[in-house]
């Protein structure tokens, strides 16, 4: 199977999505003659032409807002948040338009939103955030956020042929530091699976996004030291796959949850509620988080690196949890 | 306008205006050059070529008048008080920078010196300044707010809602678009469907006025006039300043998406190499001209080794400051 990035599964996708379906069409600025803040796109106006990649004015609410109205006439937009910061632009159209319009109407709004997201690149409060808990405490919403390039295109491809707002968070730090195989052949990652990376007895260690990057790794270490660690991806935050997580604290019966946005009302504040509640019984230590402290995403490198979660800190907890 | 003498300028005001526009050029030029040999982080973005519209407006204002700047708009901050030192401090990441280390390159501003702090999300200062100047009415102080931005800003609907809000209530303040003709990638053709910038604010009922944004004396000349205008009473008024985005939109893009035919004809209206052509018709003394070049220079490797010599902030520092005291 031939190794690719992230960011080159996240174009596969588009591009084989869009090949197979009309009704696909890529709305989002500077996604045309430029191919994207990122490049994601280039190539897409030569090949697809400009009636299915739309180069925006910039004006998130609109484009937004005009892609529910496409969807609702049966089409397929994919639409491209140059970052994930400035979803908040268009956050009416998105948590009340399209999250409650099937509720309301039983009529479908198959929405892709593209946002890329995250920190590690030094890149200030505006260009940094992990803003999924947004997304996920608005009923009517699906949330992804895939870790490996296999994923990555697997859940878009998913998320795209879903009949409901999808809203794909793309970790920008892995578009060119995260690697992998990826099959020639179409497949998707249907969404709502979270997946078990690395099986172990000793800690359920459980994540998405960059972090299980990271995650790996400190695994790795405990490894070393005796400590088998279980790495849950949860892939899709909403919904979320309680029965594989619930499945792997049954067999471990320690919980460290991490992630990169901060800890208050996140999604790891929804998995120890739901674990507690569920196999309390099962438990041999506290549930234990580890995130981004409650504060903007700070643009200089101690700062930055103080604030966002890593190996080294997964290992403290790990090992905390390991003598508890 | 430039052949044209501006009524009450001396040449202190000229070296000034000289001073600001080569400083703000020298500051941006070196951060340009850190991003090349790749001693800074993050993005770099610079106002090349659109210098006159911040020095120029900025220097037309009073004191206690308050300015929300956008990221091209460096003069602006400097005329306002910020010094070279704090920028570059700000622009590495250090604890001397305006923001401690917080945030970096333009994303910056500081009440104390009347400026409205710049974020990320294009038009977002916009209905900021138009409270500013809510504010200003509701108690009866003489001072405007002044929002700048640019094209692209233009169609966000903070923009729409920040400009009607503004002129419902009358309010003292003064829109200054940089019409640079891109946004990022997107031609200002591609950005409305209307010829200017200031089609949209006529339609909320805003006197508007298009100018050469590469004039500095035609940016101070109209900035002056509407300043006194709003003062009076007269309600918000917006000046559309038509100028060229010089490079990328960041040092990242190579802007190629660009005609070089365009960049090639605004390279012949440089605003710097304009005002330069003034001063010697003026007969102000070369050897004045090459005197403020001198200081700008020096002044640029103060602050570079300033910032440099800073310290950074220690992570915990990371905690503070999330909340007023
Ligand atoms: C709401 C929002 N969407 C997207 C961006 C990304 N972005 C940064 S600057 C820019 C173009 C801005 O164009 P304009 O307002 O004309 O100013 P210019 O950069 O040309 O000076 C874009 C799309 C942003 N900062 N804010």
């Amino acid at each position: 199977m031939p190794e690719i990035t992230y960011l080159e599964a996240i174009r596969q996708a588009l591009w084989e999505e869009m090949d197979q379906n009309e009704q696909v069409f890529l709305l989002g600025e500077d996604i045309g003659t430029y191919g994207g803040a990122f490049k994601i796109t280039k190539g897409f106006l030569e090949k697809f032409g400009e009636d299915r990649v739309i180069d925006t004015p910039l004006s998130e609410s609109g484009f937004v807002g005009a892609a529910i109205g496409a969807a609702l006439m049966g089409m397929r937009p994919v639409v491209e948040m140059q970052f994930a910061d400035f979803i908040s632009c268009a956050f009416d159209q998105i948590v009340n338009m399209a999250a409650k319009h099937h509720y309301r109407l039983r009529e479908p709004v198959p929405l892709v939103i593209r946002a890329p997201y995250g920190g590690r690149l030094h890149a200030g409060p505006f260009h940094s955030q992990c803003p999924e808990a947004w997304f996920i405490h608005s009923p009517g919403l699906k949330v992804v956020a895939p870790a490996t390039p296999y994923d990555a295109k697997g859940l878009l491809k998913a998320s795209i042929r879903d009949p409901n707002p999808v809203i794909y968070f793309e970790h920008k730090y892995l578009y060119r530091h995260a690697k992998g195989e990826v099959p020639p052949e179409d497949y998707i990652v249907p969404l709502g699976q979270a997946d078990v990376k690395r099986a172990g007895a000793d800690i359920s260690l459980i994540t998405y996004g960059a972090m299980v990057q990271q995650a790996f790794q400190a695994a790795d270490q405990m490894s070393e030291q005796g400590v088998e660690v279980e790495l849950v991806d949860v892939r899709t935050l909403y919904p979320l796959d309680t029965d594989t997580i619930l499945t792997s604290v049954k067999k471990t019966g320690k919980v460290l949850i991490v992630h990169e946005a901060p800890q208050v009302c996140g999604i790891g504040a929804e998995i120890a509620a739901v674990i507690a509640e569920d196999v309390f019984r099962y438990l041999d230590a506290p549930v234990v988080r580890l995130t981004a402290p409650h504060t903007p995403v700070p643009f200089s490198p101690p700062l930055e690196d103080y604030y966002l979660p890593n190996a080294t800190k997964i290992v403290a907890k790990l090992t905390d949890l390991a003598s508890y | 306008m430039i052949e044209g003498t501006v009524v009450g300028l001396g040449s202190a005001d000229l070296l000034r205006f000289y001073y600001y526009l080569r400083l703000t050029r020298g500051l941006e030029d070196r951060v340009i050059k850190l991003y090349r040999q790749g001693r800074i982080l993050g993005g770099c973005y610079v106002g090349t070529g659109e210098e006159a519209i911040s020095v120029g407006s900025a220097c037309a204002l009073e004191p206690d008048d308050v300015i929300a700047p956008s990221h091209r708009d460096l003069g602006a901050h400097l005329v306002k008080g910020v010094t070279p030192n704090e920028y570059m401090a700000q622009y590495l990441g250090r604890l001397t920078g305006l923001t401690r280390g917080k945030d970096g390159t333009i994303h910056f501003g500081d009440l104390r010196r009347r400026i409205i702090g710049f974020i990320s999300p294009m038009a977002d200062g916009i209905p900021v300044a138009t409270g500013v100047a809510l504010a200003f009415k509701t108690r009866r102080e003489p001072h405007i707010a002044v929002a700048y931005f640019g094209d692209g800003a233009s169609s966000r609907g903070d923009f729409h809602e920040g400009l009607n809000l503004a002129a419902v209530l009358r309010l003292p303040i003064l829109f200054i678009c940089h019409n640079n003709q891109y946004a990022y990638s997107v031609p200002v053709s591609r950005q409305m469907a209307v010829p200017h910038v200031a089609d949209r604010a006529k339609a909320y009922g805003l006197p508007t006025r298009i100018i050469d944004g590469n004039d500095i004396l035609a940016v101070y000349q109209t900035t002056k006039e509407a300043a006194a205008q709003i003062r009076g009473g007269g309600g918000p008024i917006f000046i559309e300043c038509k100028t060229m985005r010089m490079r990328g939109h960041a040092e990242h893009d190579d802007a190629s998406y660009v005609p070089r035919e365009l960049l090639e004809e605004w390279r012949g209206r440089d605003p710097i190499q304009k005002f330069e052509h003034y001063l010697r018709e003026r007969e102000v003394p070369e050897d004045q001209l090459r005197a403020v070049e001198a200081r700008v220079v020096k002044e640029v490797e103060e602050a570079l080794d300033f910032a440099e010599k800073s310290p950074l902030p220690d992570g915990p520092e990371a905690l503070e400051g999330v909340f007023a005291p």
